[in-house]
């Protein structure tokens, strides 16, 4: 690991005026001490912003607020998120382990890497760590990786459970920095590849995620799922953040994020709108994943993530449905 | 840098390189060896120690960023002489092989079980549900054990669990 210097910021202004080049912010650690140990991430510098008082959960008309800094066991546990927002506790508690979970931040979780095999090996080339040496997933081992929205320099997948319920519940991420203060909403934070995968978000250099702030939650029932290799502790092959509103029969309403299929969280716009006004049947579902899933162009070994993704859709809508 | 940690109820003041980890410091500076290190990459569980009384990664933690926190090890978990329940239901049900893993999976119950709120695998979020076999399992999940004695260690943590 390359020497660094560690300091703790005291405030989130704080932290943004003591970033300057070479600097990373610094969560739970979860990822990034990883990312540092295995020499894919080198800072200078680092500013812990995981004990920063960004840790409260308040609610506020309506709305909940969430601290950059809540642990995600804290998150999962908290009242008012599991009565009202099930589908997020839920997709929390599908991550990682119990320790994990302890140490890891909203912020960082949203902000963490992909898992992409060559990413995380300094002796391969990979867009995404060094731009223009090239992408050796898509002709090598990309068994786990993207199948929509994928380009010719990348075909990496957003790994964290938690951004794919936020971008179902249209999330807002409150970020302060250089420039300012902004909100990003959700699913809006993270990019697709294009031509520059280095980039993971739209934020820019120094910018610091300070909360997240959920809507009142949409009407209808929700679950998340998600499908992998083994039963816990493992990341999603494809995941689902689903709500469906039924009423007589109609689908009033409907949201769809699915997980571990892009380079971001991925809402399937196309087949919420073939939902929408029309009956909640086992063979609308089927007609509303497959013409999302035509956008899919996967790649040999990971071609089964179209199947996988589709009937994940239909019974999970299933389920949802009165 | 210099930090300042209470480990297992005594405080020691040490001077560390930003790059140690938890684990390392542990081990390595304050001879404390029960913590071990499996992957060192947060998948194994074998390093999991309490700090400030939650269930931790102590391979992931930077040493530095745990200045002024209360660690608790597996050598910190006997009261005197007398083995912690846990730790007396763990040989009562030979809940280890090899033992490499046990100390990983003492603190993480030890954590586990002060631990609100629901896991992956609770029918209804809203309740708390009991730890049941099924929870236990679920909830110690993030400590693997080469040795597969995952039966007895259910079953010497479900003594203890209220
Ligand atoms: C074994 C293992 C299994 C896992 N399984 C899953 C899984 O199944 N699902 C899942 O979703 N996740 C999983 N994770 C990932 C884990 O959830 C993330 O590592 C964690 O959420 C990252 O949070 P952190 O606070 O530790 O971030 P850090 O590692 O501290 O930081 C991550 C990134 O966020 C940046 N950052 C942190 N805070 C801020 C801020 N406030 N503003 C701006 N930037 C910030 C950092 O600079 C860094 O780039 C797993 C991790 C491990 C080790
Ligand atoms: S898929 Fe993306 S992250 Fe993986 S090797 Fe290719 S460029 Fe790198
Ligand atoms: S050594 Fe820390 S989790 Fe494996
Ligand atoms: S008893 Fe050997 S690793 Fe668990």
């Amino acid at each position: 690991m390359k020497l660094f210097e560690y300091t703790r910021a005291g405030s989130a202004a704080d932290a943004v005026r003591s970033f300057g080049p070479g600097t990373m912010y610094l969560g739970g650690g979860t990822n990034l001490v990883d990312l540092m140990r295995l020499g894919v991430a080198e800072p200078d510098r680092l500013v812990d912003v995981g004990k920063l008082p960004l840790d409260a959960i308040e609610e506020a008309g309506g709305r909940l607020r969430v601290g950059a800094a809540v642990r995600n066991s804290d998150l999962a546990a908290h009242p008012l998120v599991r009565s009202r927002y099930p589908m997020l506790a839920r997709a929390v508690l599908s991550g990682a382990s119990g320790q994990v979970r302890n140490m890891a931040t909203t912020a960082g979780n949203l902000l963490q890497r992909t898992r992409c095999p060559y990413f995380q090996d300094v002796t391969r080339p990979c867009n995404k760590r060094q731009p223009g040496s090239g992408c050796p997933a898509i002709e090598g081992d990309h068994t786990n990786l993207a199948i929509l929205g994928t380009s010719h320099a990348c075909v990496a997948t957003h790994p964290s459970d938690l951004a794919v319920a936020l971008a179902a519940l249209e999330a807002e991420v409150h970020v302060t920095g250089p420039g300012g203060d902004k909100i990003v909403p959700m699913p809006g934070l993270h990019r697709l590849p294009g031509d520059a995968p280095e980039r993971d978000t739209v934020l820019e250099e120094g910018d610091l995620i300070t909360a997240v702030e959920l809507p009142a939650p949409p009407p209808g029932a929700s679950l998340y799922r998600k499908v992998r290799e083994r039963a816990s502790f493992a990341f999603a092959l494809v995941s689902i953040a689903a709500v469906l509103d039924v009423r007589d029969g109609t689908v009033a309403g409907c949201r769809i994020a699915l997980g571990g299929v892009a380079h971001a969280p991925w809402r399937a716009e196309h087949a919420e709108q073939v939902l929408v006004g029309g009956p909640a049947t086992g063979e609308a579902f089927r007609t509303a994943a497959e013409a999302e899933l035509e956008r899919a162009r996967p790649l040999p070994r990971n071609d089964f993530k179209v199947p996988l993704a589709r009937n994940l859709i239909v019974r999970t809508l299933e389920e949802l449905a009165p | 840098m210099d930090i300042t940690l209470k480990v297992n109820g005594s405080s020691h003041s040490v001077p560390v390189d930003p790059r140690m980890s938890l684990l390392d410091l542990l081990r390595e500076r304050l001879g404390l060896i029960g913590a071990k290190k499996g992957c060192d990459h947060g998948q194994c569980g074998a390093c999991t120690v309490l700090i400030d009384g939650r269930r931790a990664n102590s391979c992931l933690a930077l040493a530095v960023a745990t200045d002024g926190s209360e660690i608790v090890t597996v050598e910190g978990l006997m009261d005197g002489d007398e083995l912690h329940p846990l730790q007396a239901a763990f040989i009562e049900h030979d809940a280890f092989q090899c033992g490499y893993c046990t100390p990983g999976q003492l603190c993480s119950a030890m954590g586990m079980l002060g631990e609100p709120g629901p896991s992956a695998i609770t029918g209804d979020l809203r309740e708390d549900p009991g730890l049941t076999p099924e929870e236990i399992r679920e909830r110690m999940s993030g400590n693997l054990c080469r040795c597969g004695a995952y039966v007895n260690i259910v079953s010497a943590i479900a003594e203890v669990a209220p």
